[in-house]
């Protein structure tokens, strides 16, 4: 499993009007890799990723999950094909436990062949899977506090990455997970991402915090005007090209 | 290619992954313990405050009807009698059944104003069919179903008509069901219920305790399918997060607009059961009916502890909500308090329940920061 490609992207190309987004952009992540996406604003880093993620549908090109041909046409089926994305605005739900946030959406429900909005939820086994899945990842949640909206933000963060973790997911895409942290909450997602990354999981990354991407990335890419520019392994020798290639400076 | 080098640079990011930590973990802690714990003392005594001030707020519904409920007893010699708690019972039966559908439109954010005007044109759909048929079964079965279908219209119209809020689009219902509850009686009461529906209505539970008014039979039997949907069925799951983050849901593939149609045709069935309450106890079906009680509704489901902003809410909420404008109203007509000051009791107390909701939202901001500064 180790190294296996997970996720292909090939000549993918979106234009919104006369604004050319993506302009054949190809890239790849292996399992247990951590691939960090860089660039400026408006550089077509978000547009990416949701078309990855299945928000957005690609003009033109091709997306492999497994080596294998994936139409990702809505977030639905993107998550069936294993593709699981952070947004910065992390989608949780501030009302509902972090159990119930887990599991939104496919929820541990009996009897299977009622349609699953219709069915029973195994609250018990849904409870006891959450704390396994956060044990597992070593995250660090309040015990008293039932709602989301009540922990901090790099709990939220965390329960968010979590989320995506949780369900064998083969590909995790985060959007700026360590924009909104203070020093410490970002340690712990930063360490929770290097989990996933142990787990086999394939790991997108995107961040304007050079010193994250120098830390957790093993390649990163970065993009400008909607094209890939260049890539480069993420090492302190190399940080100065990387951001030389974010801000265009050797054109 | 990729294959055989990927290996090696997982080999290789570990030491500079070391290196990079290492002199992170050496140089932040001391920077940010060190506030920490000048102030551990006072955030963690304000902790505890704050923690204590939200669940008084959160008790605070039930708190309160207990409060009024030893006054009145103590200010009336009539108020906890068995007879004068039946009738509170009674009295409060229909705004509960109609605050229950209305806490589950409310849990997504949303508004239904129509469900006075649905109780009535449900009220009179059920006299006609009786006048027609003479039999229970029909009367029920279209009461409740104009009931579903004033609510469907609303769930359908705000959702496919892409409006931005359900308030106008019941708004629009709320005077077109009582156009059609006056059109289609006339404008008069039509007498004659079934004797089904009038047990119901008027009916006391002889076999237990004579006071206690099948009503409220009624409303326990719906309030435990109501908490056994929100709690323990997948889609009562949904009604919650849509309503907690209606982007979210969308993102994680539940079905948004199938779960916003549906609390809208809960409601409006809701607004039939709660008409089989009230013809019931007045024999009649009449186009009157209902008359301002979808603000009752609403008033018990915040009076009684559910946010309007949506997303938090419970069963338990509605009823306390309910039972509370019950109370206030009966324990003031035994004191012979008048009526416009009745109306302004009401105010008042829908006032202070709504800003202790937006006070324990600021309160649950300020211990998440308190709480993150404590760890």
């Amino acid at each position: 499993m180790s190294g296996a490609r997970v996720l292909t992207v090939t000549g993918a190309t979106k234009r919104f009007g006369a604004v050319l987004a993506l302009d054949h952009v190809s890239l790849h992540v292996d399992a247990g890799e951590v691939l960090a996406v860089l660039g400026d604003n408006g550089a077509g880093k978000s547009t990416l990723i949701k078309c990855i993620s299945g928000v957005h549908k690609l003009d033109s090109g091709t997306i492999e999950v497994d080596g294998v041909h994936a139409q990702i046409h809505n977030p639905a089926v993107a998550r069936h094909a294993g593709i699981e994305t952070v947004y910065q605005d992390l989608a949780l739900f501030d009302n509902l436990d972090s159990t119930a946030n887990f599991f939104a959406g496919r929820e541990e429900a009996v009897p299977s062949w009622l349609p699953l909005g219709m069915r029973w939820m195994r609250r018990t086994d849904m409870a006891k899977h959450s704390a396994e899945i956060v044990g597992r990842l070593k995250i660090n949640l309040p015990q008293k506090v039932a709602s989301v909206g009540m922990m901090s933000g790099g709990q939220r963060q965390a329960i968010a990455v979590a989320r995506s973790a949780a369900f064998a997911s083969r590909v995790v895409i985060l959007d700026e997970p360590t924009a909104a942290l203070g020093l410490r909450e970002s340690r712990q997602v930063l360490d929770l991402i290097l989990r996933l990354r142990e787990e086999g999981v394939a790991v997108i990354v995107i961040s304007h915090a050079m010193d994250h991407v120098m830390e957790i990335a093993d390649r990163a890419i970065v993009m400008r005007r909607g094209r890939v520019v260049g890539e480069e392994e993420p090492t302190p020798e190399n940080r100065n090209r990387l951001v030389s290639l974010i801000v265009g400076g050797d054109d | 290619m990729q294959h055989t080098d990927s290996p090696d640079k997982r080999v290789a990011v570990p030491g500079t992954k070391g290196s990079v930590k290492a002199p992170a973990n050496a140089s932040a802690p001391p920077e940010t313990v060190h506030p920490t714990v000048d102030n551990d003392r006072p955030s963690a005594t304000k902790l505890r405050l704050v923690g204590t001030v939200l669940a008084l707020l959160r008790m605070g519904p039930l708190l309160i009807l207990v409060i009024l409920v030893v006054l009145l007893a103590n200010l009336s010699p009539v108020f906890f009698t068995t007879l004068n708690l039946g009738n509170v019972l009674v009295q409060s039966a229909a705004i509960a059944i109609l605050a229950i559908g209305q806490l589950l439109v409310i849990l997504t954010r949303g508004i239904d104003l129509s469900v006075g005007s649905t109780l009535a044109l449900s009220s009179v759909v059920g006299a006609l069919v009786f006048a027609e048929t003479g039999s229970a079964f029909p009367t029920i079965v279209a009461m409740l179903a104009a009931g579903a279908m004033i609510g469907a219209l609303n769930g359908f119209g705000y959702v496919y008509g892409r409006l931005p809020h359900p308030f106008i689009v019941t708004l629009a219902t709320l005077s077109i069901a009582r156009g059609l509850a006056l059109g289609l009686s006339g404008g008069q009461p039509i007498s004659g219920m079934p004797d089904l529906v009038r047990t119901i209505g008027a009916g006391s539970a002889t076999w237990i305790a004579p006071w206690i008014p099948n009503a409220a039979f009624l409303v326990a039997g719906v309030a435990i399918l109501a908490i056994l949907l929100l709690n323990r069925v997948v889609w009562g799951r949904w009604i919650y997060a849509v309503g907690g983050s209606p982007e979210g849901a969308r993102r994680l593939g539940i079905p948004r607009s199938k779960v916003l149609v549906s609390v809208y045709i809960l409601s409006g069935t809701l607004a039939g059961v709660a008409a089989i309450v009230t013809s019931g106890r007045l024999n009649a079906g009449s186009p009157t009916f209902g008359q301002l009680s979808e603000l009752d509704a609403i008033a018990a489901v915040v009076i009684g502890g559910a946010s309007f902003l949506g997303g938090r809410g419970k069963v338990s909420h509605a009823l306390i909500g309910a039972l509370m404008i019950g109370v206030i109203r009966n324990g003031m007509n035994l004191l012979n308090i008048e009526a416009f000051l009745q109306l302004i009791v009401i105010g008042v107390v829908i006032f202070i329940a709504v800003e202790t909701d937006v006070i324990r939202g600021q309160l649950e901001s300020r211990f998440r920061v308190l709480k993150a500064a404590a760890e």
